[in-house]
């Protein structure tokens, strides 16, 4: 069994207004020195050993990311 | 004339959709999600609605429904489709149609009637005059178009910008008219080919006239004629 954590991002340029709104709460909070703030997703998948991260990738091409829109990043945490 | 609505699991406008065509006296039946039939139809409406709670992305797991690859495959044929709301958003993620849609740049549900101007194009499911203005209902929450600015370039030079967001005059406002952030003002868009058409207002909603408009009727009307030609053909 192996489990992969995977990130699906705004790509950069793309408006993210649910991070834009956090990110003004925590101006509004007083904290300083925020830069920028994206909110995404975080996929955790669950496959047996036969699954590559190859077939991941596709995964994510096809269904997981909308790559017009997103970026995604794999990583296999065991 | 015989339209095919097809509903997938948290599509909730069909009904809006098959009241809209009766009224107008054509002959419509609903198509399953996993049917892959579509023989008999002239032309296919992707109703609104919550296909698969929206889970993932708007139209994302809809897009791989059983019925899909015959949509494509009708599309691709020359046959008309036309998606409104989540199912323009299902059509861009099964690239039938360039670009996609974000959450609304103001974070907000948006539910209300608005001045949109019908651009220059080559859409088949519109017929009226460039720069008329219609008033249809949206709502929706997805509905913030986005595309990058080569393909905006594209789609404008090939005539597949349909419908902007527009102030009562007609005119854009210099800081955006479409109240969801969309860019460029764009609210509804079609194909190379003018057969796929997509849009976030609900023309079905304005047909009867019983929420006081019918500009909705001008869309279903201006189709038939293709849709037999091509089924003649």
């Amino acid at each position: 069994m192996k489990r992969y954590a995977l990130y699906v991002t705004g790509k950069k340029g793309i408006f993210d207004p649910a991070g834009k709104t956090a990110q003004n709460a925590l101006d509004n909070l007083g904290y300083e020195g925020i830069e920028e703030l994206k909110i995404g997703k975080y996929i955790q998948l669950t496959v047996d050993d036969t699954v590559t991260v190859e077939r991941v990738t596709e995964m994510c091409e096809k269904l997981l990311a909308n790559p017009i829109i997103e970026d995604f990043r794999i990583e296999e945490v065991g | 004339m015989r339209f095919g609505v097809v509903v997938f699991p948290g599509s909730n406008c069909e009904q809006d959709v098959m009241h809209a065509l009766c009224f107008l006296g054509y002959d419509a039946g609903y198509v399953w999600h996993q049917d892959t039939d579509l023989a008999g139809y002239d032309a296919l409406v992707l109703p609104g609605g919550f296909s698969y709670g929206d889970y993932l992305r708007c139209g994302a797991v809809a897009r791989f429904s059983p019925v899909m690859n015959e949509v494509i495959r009708y599309a691709d044929s020359g046959r008309p489709v036309i998606g409104i709301c989540n199912g323009f958003q299902i059509l861009t993620e099964a690239h039938l149609l360039p670009g996609a849609l974000l959450r609304n740049a103001g974070l907000k549900f948006i539910c209300e009637k608005l001045p949109l101007r019908v651009e220059q194009s080559v859409c088949k499911w519109v017929d009226r005059a460039p720069g008329t203005v219609v008033e249809l209902p949206i709502n929706h929450n997805e509905g913030n178009f986005i595309c990058d600015g080569e393909t905006l370039k594209r789609i404008e030079d090939k005539g597949q910008i349909v419908l902007r967001y527009c102030e009562q005059d007609g005119l854009r406002r210099a800081d955006g008219s479409a109240p969801n952030g969309a860019f460029d003002d764009i609210a509804g868009i079609c194909n190379e080919a003018g057969n796929v058409f997509g849009l976030m207002p609900h023309p079905e909603r304005v047909v009867d006239g019983i929420s006081g408009d019918t500009d909705g009727v001008a869309f279903f009307q201006a189709i038939v004629a293709y849709a037999l030609s091509v089924r003649a053909a």
